[in-house]
């Protein structure tokens, strides 16, 4: 006999102090599409500022009744950042059709969920709108940059007794929210499956450098000198992928793509503070010739020996190849005596 | 009269408010409100130039590589070198997949839902709107979500990903294409060119680009299937081209920037067509909750005032010569002279329907471009420029997004940027009143609109709403 299926999750999509790329990113699941693996997964749309046919009162409705706990709240996303400004008040975003602050609204249905879920690094730590003296007193859900606290604080556990979930990204790729809400239907995420970021590990204990295509340039330190050259983006350009958690290099963006492939630099934003990083986004900052930012498991001295090493072994077709837009000189055609 | 406060409006990009004053089951007058505020252009100053290419896309999640072309526009610009000609068809190429996508997100997410909805039970065409379009099940969901994502296989090849791409730069793209990645984009183009021509014409791009009158797409329309002829349908039950009337005058910064010129030219239209003098742009802070006065872009300055007096929204109001514009792909092809669209609005003004069968028609035009500019790229010639970029100067990027003029005003001193002002094309559609009490386009198309007893969001408000496609996280930013 089948045992009867489980009722489906409730979910609740918030948007705030973010650009909603978050969403627009998610309609680009494949395989099967969006609404079909919610519908798999056993989730419920409940209700999405994007997608849902309620609006206004009908809106309001639905967040009321989760308010008021007369509809189970299993998974509240928030997507953007949590605008705490001017003084304290939460008026730079008032949500609509209510009077009230968005603070307000995300505080309290957070204490009625199941669990929580920071969609994208703006919602997870606060992202773009805390750059430039952070005008709006934008902060995270449970961060504020790589401090612990946020709107609801270092303390804040959900229902479920674990902390806000931080699907960090700018933008989250599809399949790390999916899998996500996946895991958490499954019931198979857990506080051990998360990062000390609270990230789930699944996504973030991978390094954006896994799986680059340029990795052989890396190998022999084949350096790009300018955008849409074909060399390792780290000595010039800025790339990040060797400290920055994600997999975007195993799991493709848009089919085939990652910001590797696409030519410029992995800006890590899928960690706290990318925002800021004190130099030029797409300008890698030295000391001595030397980048600052290397590989974070990698000591020093056996990173710069390395590099020398390799560059002096470099063939010519890689160096040659790393400075231009299409292959110059192409790999050899001859005999390997292989079978 | 009554009032009424509608909120939370979805089925918009970001947060919206509208509050209407009605009177004998009419709109009598409507204020439109941008309720999030996040600060881009207090943001911005201090930086390096090139930075804006990061932050700018995050204005906004389905604008970003317009944002991003503007931010590129501007910083090229500043330095002047054009892009080479491949730099400038991934251009095209990437920005036309963005604003194509967006507009398929818009009629089939967004707008159209909303014929779904269960009032309209009764009407000849419901049950076919209802199995299509309801929002999230609809039969139409299954086939454009996975349509869309294939069609944004086009990003990944091009553009690394989407949204928040920073491929595109004042030299051009940072991707080089080889002739496996031109091969694989064709194929991309043709399979999008199959889902519109199979669900949403029922017939080839190029017979639907030719409709050139009301005639011959009226004759067009009679038995034939797909979703452009069931909103032709449903849009003459309803009137829909007697729906959502503002001022009937349109601006466009021009788009598609190709080796040979804009596909679609920049313009203002006022009766006739003009030609665009960017230098009689003004925003108009006089009912945002922001402070100074109304100041050309180049000058312009952000200062949030929440507890201003008299003041309804976060957005500032735009003024071309001290007039009200629409914006948006009505704008362009009015601008453009497509004979249809001109058609239309000679017939019966901008309403619901000219604005989404614009688009639609957009969709059409673009797509045989898009095919011709990427059999135009030449795998092995040079696909950006990287000169350095001046430490002074001003200069401003004026491009088209899907939603109409996008607008970067930039000033940099000592190699960093000392100024930053940006104008969407919703902070036009849906500006608030000026300093002489005129009200912005979306505030004026919804005066007369019906609404029904015992009706919570009329649904007829909601169709004007929609119809313009807001993007408010652009809006304000």
């Amino acid at each position: 006999m089948n045992a009867r299926p489980a009722p489906p999750l409730n979910l609740l999509w918030l948007q705030s102090g973010g650009c909603g790329g978050c969403t627009l990113s998610l309609l680009n699941a494949e395989q099967p599409h969006l609404y079909l693996r919610l519908a798999q997964a056993g989730i419920r749309l409940l209700w999405h500022p994007s997608l849902s046919e309620e609006t206004g009162e009908a809106a309001l409705t639905q967040l009321q009744a989760c308010h008021q706990g007369r509809e189970p709240l299993d998974i509240l996303c928030v997507e953007g950042s949590l605008l705490t400004g001017p003084h304290g008040t939460g008026r730079f975003h008032v949500l609509s059709g209510t009077g009230r602050p968005m603070i307000d609204w995300v505080r309290e249905l957070a204490a009625r969920a199941r669990h929580v879920i920071a969609v994208g690094t703006c919602a997870a730590f606060g992202g773009v709108p805390t750059a430039g003296g952070n005008p709006t007193g934008a902060v995270g859900l449970q961060y504020d940059g790589d401090q612990p606290g946020g709107l609801l604080g270092q303390d804040f556990r959900s229902e479920a007794g674990l902390p806000v979930i931080n699907v960090a990204g700018c933008p989250t790729h599809p399949e790390w929210v999916l899998d996500t809400l996946l895991a958490l239907a499954l019931d198979r995420l857990g506080a051990p499956d998360l990062d000390p970021l609270n990230r789930p590990r699944f996504y973030a204990d991978h390094l954006v450098h896994h799986g680059c295509p340029r990795n052989e340039y890396y190998e022999f330190k084949a350096s790009a000198e300018r955008p849409s050259d074909q060399g390792c983006l780290m000595e010039n350009l800025g790339c990040k992928g060797t400290q920055a958690h994600a997999d975007c290099n195993t799991r493709l963006w848009n089919g085939s793509g990652s910001c590797l492939r696409g030519g410029y630099a992995c800006v890590s934003c899928t960690e706290p503070r990318f925002e800021e990083p004190g130099h030029p986004f797409a300008e890698t900052p030295k000391i001595a010739g030397i980048p600052i930012g290397l590989p974070s498991d990698m000591p020093r001295a056996w990173f710069v020996a390395l590099a020398a090493l390799s560059k002096s072994a470099t063939p010519r077709r890689v160096r040659d190849n790393a400075v231009a837009d299409h292959p110059v000189v192409t790999p050899a055609v001859r005999k390997t005596g292989l079978k | 009269m009554t009032q009424r406060i509608l909120g939370p409006f979805n089925r918009v990009e970001g947060d919206l408010e509208v509050s209407l004053e009605i009177d004998g089951g009419r709109v009598c007058s409507a204020r439109v409100n941008s309720p999030l505020y996040r600060g881009f252009e207090e943001i911005l100053p201090g930086k390096a130039p090139a930075d804006a290419l990061v932050i700018v896309p995050r204005i906004c999640g389905i604008c970003s590589v317009s944002q991003s072309n503007a931010a590129a526009a501007a910083l090229r610009r500043l330095g002047g070198h054009e892009p080479p000609p491949n730099g400038r068809l991934a251009t095209c190429l990437i920005t036309a997949c963005e604003n194509l996508a967006d507009h398929l997100t818009h009629f089939y997410l967004f707008f159209m839902p909303d014929f779904a909805r269960p009032q309209y039970r009764g009407r000849p065409w419901f049950a076919r709107a209802e199995a299509r379009f309801r929002a999230q099940t609809g039969t139409a969901m299954g086939a454009a979500l996975p349509a869309r994502a294939q069609f944004m296989h086009l990003m990944g090849i091009m553009a690394g990903k989407w949204p928040h791409t920073l491929a595109l730069g004042p030299g051009g793209s940072s991707r080089s294409l080889a002739t496996a990645e031109v091969l694989r984009l064709i194929t991309v183009l043709r399979d999008f060119r199959g889902f519109l021509e199979s669900h949403t014409f029922g017939d080839t791009l190029e017979s639907v680009s030719a409709l050139t009158d009301l005639a011959a797409l009226e004759r067009w329309r009679q038995g034939r299937g797909g979703d452009l002829a069931c909103l032709l349908d449903i849009a003459e039950d309803l009137g829909l081209e007697r729906l959502g009337r503002a001022e009937d005058r349109f601006l466009s910064f021009g788009a598609y920037r190709t080796p040979d010129g804009h596909l679609f030219p920049s313009g203002v239209w006022d009766c006739v067509p003009h030609a665009l003098d960017s230098q009689l742009i003004t925003e108009d802070p006089s009912h945002a909750w922001m402070a100074g006065d109304a100041l050309v872009p180049a000058h312009g300055l952000t200062q949030p005032a929440p507890d201003k007096p008299g003041a309804y929204t976060w957005c500032k109001a735009p003024r071309y010569d001290g007039l009200v514009m629409e914006t948006g792909a009505l704008a362009r092809q009015m601008v453009a002279g497509h004979p249809l669209v001109r058609e239309l609005v000679a017939t019966s003004g901008g309403s619901v329907l000219a604005r989404v069968l614009a688009r639609l028609l957009e969709l059409a035009i673009v797509v045989p471009e898009m095919e011709r500019w990427a059999q135009a790229i030449r795998p092995g010639e040079p696909w950006c420029r990287s000169d350095p970029l001046p430490q002074e100067g001003s200069a401003a990027g004026l491009v088209e997004a899907a939603r109409g003029a996008l607008g970067h005003w930039l000033r940099v001193d000592r190699g960093r940027i000392a100024s930053y002002q940006i104008v969407a094309p919703t902070t036009w559609n849906f500006s608030p009143r000026d300093r002489q009490g005129i009200p912005g386009p979306l505030e004026q198309a919804l005066v007369g609109t019906p609404v029904e007893e015992g009706e919570g969001t009329p649904v007829a408000v909601q169709h004007v709403v929609r119809s313009f496609d807001p993007c408010m996280v652009c809006t304000v930013h």
